[in-house]
């Protein structure tokens, strides 16, 4: 039983070991990558662009949720023109990049890691080596930073849209005053506030890529090696994300 | 799972590799081309030491390789034109109107000039091979290794790539390493061939040679027979054994 455990926590950190090592892999030939932009712009396409109808129709739904609920609690307090501070807070802070980030691992993550894991399982890696060329500069770095820059863009389509859609049930349904939702908005959303959800994305955006990336580089070459990429992808990004939201909240209090 | 394996490619020859399923043909190749590294012994390419080899030399080394895969290993987000074209955009500066010519020169040695702006997904497994191919002799190398260019051909497709091979070996003077099991169409082109088993050499000489060798193995794999030295059945226990048995799962 002992022996188990401590074989697992082994295994656990010889995980995360390599993890770190790809990331630091990864930094390296991102200055020359960047040199490439056009294959990053690329990916910025592949993994933001096409993500963008499944993040702003959740935003509004988001959106429109917290301002029912947020109408409803506020207006046991009588004070519902605090629903456009109460729902941007909730959506810059929180909302917007935790759940872009869990989309983002479902949508462009997914993608990612199968689409490697399928190069790899199709010798398209091997043959790039062949060819001599870097396959982490030439397809895993181009990857990992369009996520890495998207996630953070997403993020913010995503908060905004949330507001509209507060404002859209708050002030057009329930009948809260327009003019006391935005300027109490205004007023009590401050730029820490907004830095923290920028931080929060970026972070999710570094971690989704990276475990994106690593579990497709790394899948094993078959069907079911990709298959098993691809949900490790979703199930462990979506508990590091998590994870990360309660550091990153705890640092900024 | 090599044990005192010998064999001297010569320049300019094509080499086939032969021997049963699991001998470790591609393991070969892959050690030589310095994908996997050797756990001991000596290889050399183009007096190259591959053990002692750094990274930077090795993808300095493999500019001057060409390697066919199996299945052909086209990059599935690239047109044919680019993934001709890819080598030359990754380490060439040759401008656009010289790496246009190169490429279609490329694609009409292998007739599929045509099929320039194809996706990979559009191409039948020969039209992929054949792609392959023109991708791997773009860069010109010394040596191309081809990796079972024959599985699940056509006989017209196969017919296509047998003369390619034996045409760019004589036109270009490329040194040919291929990898196959198919012992009548290998004999047509090859000028060594080395039958590999139980991780070494068992035979070796031209395709002549091979033919008049004596020995079990060699005959057993040159006429295709079901038993010999290479067993037909996997170790198991005895057959009448385990269906008189009465465990229900295995």
């Amino acid at each position: 039983m002992f022996k188990e455990l401590w074989e697992s926590f082994t295994d656990a950190l010889e995980g995360l070991g390599s993890v770190v090592h790809f990331l630091f892999r990864l930094l390296v030939h991102s200055p020359p990558a960047l040199l490439r932009f056009s294959l990053i712009s690329q990916q910025i396409f592949n993994s933001g662009a096409f993500s963008l109808v499944i993040i702003m129709l959740s935003g509004l739904f988001v959106g429109m949720v917290l301002g029912l609920q947020g109408f409803q609690l506020l207006q046991r307090f009588g004070s519902e023109e605090a629903l456009g501070t109460a729902a941007t807070i909730g959506l810059v802070k929180e909302l917007g990049p935790v759940v872009t980030a869990l989309l983002f691992a479902g949508r462009a993550g997914t993608a990612l890691a199968s689409e490697l894991g399928l190069m790899r399982a199709t010798d398209q890696i091997s043959a790039m080596e062949m060819m001599a060329v870097d396959p982490i500069q030439r397809v895993v770095v181009p990857r990992f930073l369009g996520g890495v820059i998207s996630m953070p863009l997403l993020a913010a389509i995503f908060s905004v849209i949330g507001i509209y859609g507060a404002q859209l049930v708050g002030v057009q349904i329930m009948g809260v005053d327009s003019g006391s939702f935005w300027s109490q908005m205004r007023s009590a959303v401050g730029l820490s506030d907004i830095t923290e959800g920028i931080v929060k994305s970026i972070a999710f955006g570094i971690a989704c890529s990276l475990i994106a990336v690593y579990q497709g580089y790394y899948a094993t070459p078959t069907a079911e090696g990709v298959g098993r990429a691809t949900t490790r992808t979703v199930v462990t990004s979506a508990v590091v994300i998590l994870f990360l939201d309660y550091l990153i909240t705890a640092a900024f209090l | 799972m090599f044990a005192g394996l010998d064999i001297q490619i010569p320049r300019g020859k094509i080499t086939a590799v032969m021997g049963p399923s699991g001998t470790g043909k591609t393991t070969l190749l892959r050690l030589i081309t310095g994908q996997v590294p050797a756990d001991s012994g000596d290889i050399q390419v183009a007096g190259a030491n591959m053990r002692a080899i750094s990274r930077s030399n090795l993808y300095v080394l493999r500019r001057r390789m060409g390697m066919l895969f199996q299945n052909g290993a086209l990059l599935t987000d690239l047109s044919v034109f680019e993934n001709v074209a890819f080598p030359l955009r990754e380490h060439t500066d040759l401008t656009e109107r010289l790496i246009r010519q190169l490429v279609l020169t490329k694609l009409q040695a292998v007739g599929l000039r045509g099929a320039a702006e194809l996706m990979p997904a559009e191409l039948s497994g020969g039209m992929s091979r054949r792609v392959a191919l023109a991708r791997a002799i773009v860069m010109d190398p010394e040596l191309l290794i081809y990796d079972e260019p024959f599985v699940g051909l056509d006989p017209i497709s196969l017919g296509v790539i047998l003369r390619l091979i034996r045409r760019l070996n004589d036109t270009l003077g490329i040194t040919s390493i291929v990898v196959s099991h198919d012992v009548s169409e290998i004999s047509k082109i090859a000028d060594q061939v080395f039958l590999l088993s139980g991780g070494k050499v068992v035979a070796g000489g031209t395709p002549q040679e091979l033919q008049t060798n004596p020995t079990e193995i060699v005959k057993q794999f040159i006429g295709g027979l079901a038993d010999g030295p290479v067993p037909f059945h996997f170790p198991a226990p005895d057959y009448f054994d385990e269906l008189l048995s009465r465990k229900e799962v295995l």
